[in-house]
């Protein structure tokens, strides 16, 4: 579960908030779509869940864990709980889709012996196997997108924060993500996606957090068919 | 860190290196500037020690005893000398041989003159030892130790001879380690930025691995592999330079310059390189270690 009570962040100038007293529970299993315009604090929100970013003020709960007053050493454990996904897909160029994705189970040192299995299991979920030794300069948009996804749900992480995931994307291949991403949803796990894509966003029928100057603006349960700009 | 973990890291170190290839030779051209200055500073200095040790190692005390004690007694006090462990070696020098020198330079032109002492040694309480030892600091100490025996007369030492040798050599010693500290500060300052620049071009990766939840220390690994095989690799390339150019200076030295080689001998390759090896390799892999962990440093806080 994820839980805001009352987060802020100001820049430098204190006056200018990227949140503004926010507070709002995503409950584990949901799929929750974030949206609004260009600086009203999506990123801001996806930075502070993952602690790339600390608030200025106000706690924010992950799985039971107070991020806000995590140590330093303690991150890497938050962040192997959350899945991340980036509208650039952040591939590294010199590997192949197979080392790209098993990249992530080495950095939290798992056993050999379980990271072939574990990235041919995410490879069919995302629809990549037959791609895993090509590189992601010959891959198209929506394959690239699909390993990106394929590595951030290796470590099997119980939240999965897409960022624009669709961004870059033809419609088709937009479709065929959400498609994944619904599936990994069934499969569980809690599923957050800020985009600015409102077709997708009417598409999904998903709980819509509309965020306006930092605050939430609307928070509509199940209502992506009742969202509108 | 677990064993496949450790194993992983490294390969990625080597395979950081093959992909950074330009990055990877001028790292290991800075080092190996900076550990071949070292290294020709090391073994200059280490030669000014040797020739400084050498005088230091013939500089001694003389000692005299009272007229009254036989050779036998005046042995005696001579292996007690030699029993404390600031002795490096001590010579006895018996009123006979002090006589036939004093013989030899006096009477050399009228050698009839000194036949008037046949019988009758003149310098028959000049027997002395000769005492070495092993730190020129610590020559009054010993001067007073000897003059506080029972049946020692006289003590003669250099002082001036003693102090100016312990002052070179402390000279000599500062001056090579404020050298040795800068060239190390500099060294890990172009190090780190040469890591630096070689580690941007990476921080996309130290990012994804940051996000997917990998810790300082797996991040840092590779690098750190990276910056010491690159250290060692940049201190390797020196030694065997400075192996040759050794080799060619003492020979040159020996050959060109007769009176110099006479005077005082240059420290043997073997020896210079048993101090200078183990120097040169813990100074690149130390300035490859601190040089990465900094450039990394500067990336890591994501």
């Amino acid at each position: 579960m994820i839980r805001l009570e009352n987060v802020s962040m100001t820049y430098d100038d204190q006056h200018t908030y990227a949140l503004n007293h926010v507070s709002l529970t995503i409950e584990d299993g949901e799929f929750v779509f974030i949206v609004g315009d260009s600086g009203a604090g999506k990123t801001t929100l996806f930075k502070l869940l993952i602690k790339e970013m600390q608030p200025t003020s106000g706690e924010i709960f992950v799985n039971g864990k107070a991020v806000t007053r995590l140590r330093r050493r303690k991150i890497p454990m938050l962040r192997r709980e959350i899945g991340v996904v980036f509208q650039n897909f952040r591939l590294l160029k010199d590997r192949n889709v197979y080392e790209n994705i098993a990249f992530a189970q080495r950095a939290i040192s798992a056993p050999t012996k379980d990271i072939n299995k574990n990235v041919a299991e995410v490879l069919t979920l995302t629809g990549i196997s037959e791609k895993y030794r090509s590189f992601p300069d010959q891959l198209s948009g929506g394959e690239q997108q699909r390993v990106a996804l394929a590595r951030a749900l290796v470590n099997k992480p119980s939240i999965l924060l897409a960022d624009e995931p669709t961004g870059n994307l033809d419609p088709g291949n937009s479709r065929a993500i959400m498609e994944i991403l619904e599936e990994i949803n069934r499969r569980g796990t809690t599923v957050i996606v800020v985009t600015h894509n409102h077709e997708i966003v009417r598409m999904m029928n998903k709980r819509v957090i509309n965020l306006k100057n930092g605050m939430v603006a609307n928070d509509i349960q199940e209502g992506g068919l009742a969202y509108e700009r | 860190m677990k064993g496949n973990s450790f194993f992983y890291c490294l390969g990625q170190g080597f395979k950081g290196i093959k992909r950074n290839k330009v990055f990877f030779l001028a790292s290991v051209a800075t080092i190996a500037a900076c550990v071949f200055m070292v290294g020709i500073l090391l073994a200059v200095m280490m030669n000014i020690n040797f020739v400084l040790k050498e005088a230091q190692d013939s500089v001694s005390i003389t000692v005299f005893f009272d007229e009254d004690l036989n050779e036998a007694e005046i042995k005696e006090i001579g292996k007690r000398i030699e029993a404390w462990e600031e002795v490096s070696k001590i010579e006895f020098i018996s009123a006979e041989d002090v006589w036939a020198t004093f013989k030899e330079s006096y009477f050399k032109d009228n050698p009839e003159l000194a036949e008037g002492f046949a019988g009758d040694n003149p310098l028959a309480s000049s027997a002395s030892y000769a005492v070495y030892f092993n730190d020129i600091d610590q020559q009054k100490t010993i001067v007073d130790r000897l003059s506080s025996l029972t049946g020692v007369r006289k003590v003669n030492s250099s002082e001036v001879t003693a102090n100016a040798l312990s002052d070179v050599g402390k000279i000599v010693s500062i001056i090579s380690l404020v050298i040795g500290v800068v060239l190390f500060c500099v060294s890990v300052f172009l190090i780190s930025n040469t890591i630096t620049t070689g580690i941007t071009v990476r921080s996309e990766e130290i990012k994804i691995m940051k996000y997917v939840g990998a810790t300082d220390f797996f991040v840092k690994s590779p690098f750190v592999f990276e910056g010491i095989i690159i250290g060692l690799i940049g201190a390797i390339i020196p030694l065997v330079i400075l192996f040759f150019v050794y080799r060619s200076a003492i020979s040159y030295i020996v050959n060109q310059f007769n009176t110099i080689s006479d005077a005082f001998s240059m420290m043997p390759i073997a020896q210079v390189f048993t101090i200078l090896v183990p120097v040169a390799l813990i100074l690149g892999a130390g300035i490859g270690l601190i040089g990465s962990i900094i450039a990394t440093n500067k990336y890591i806080k994501v």
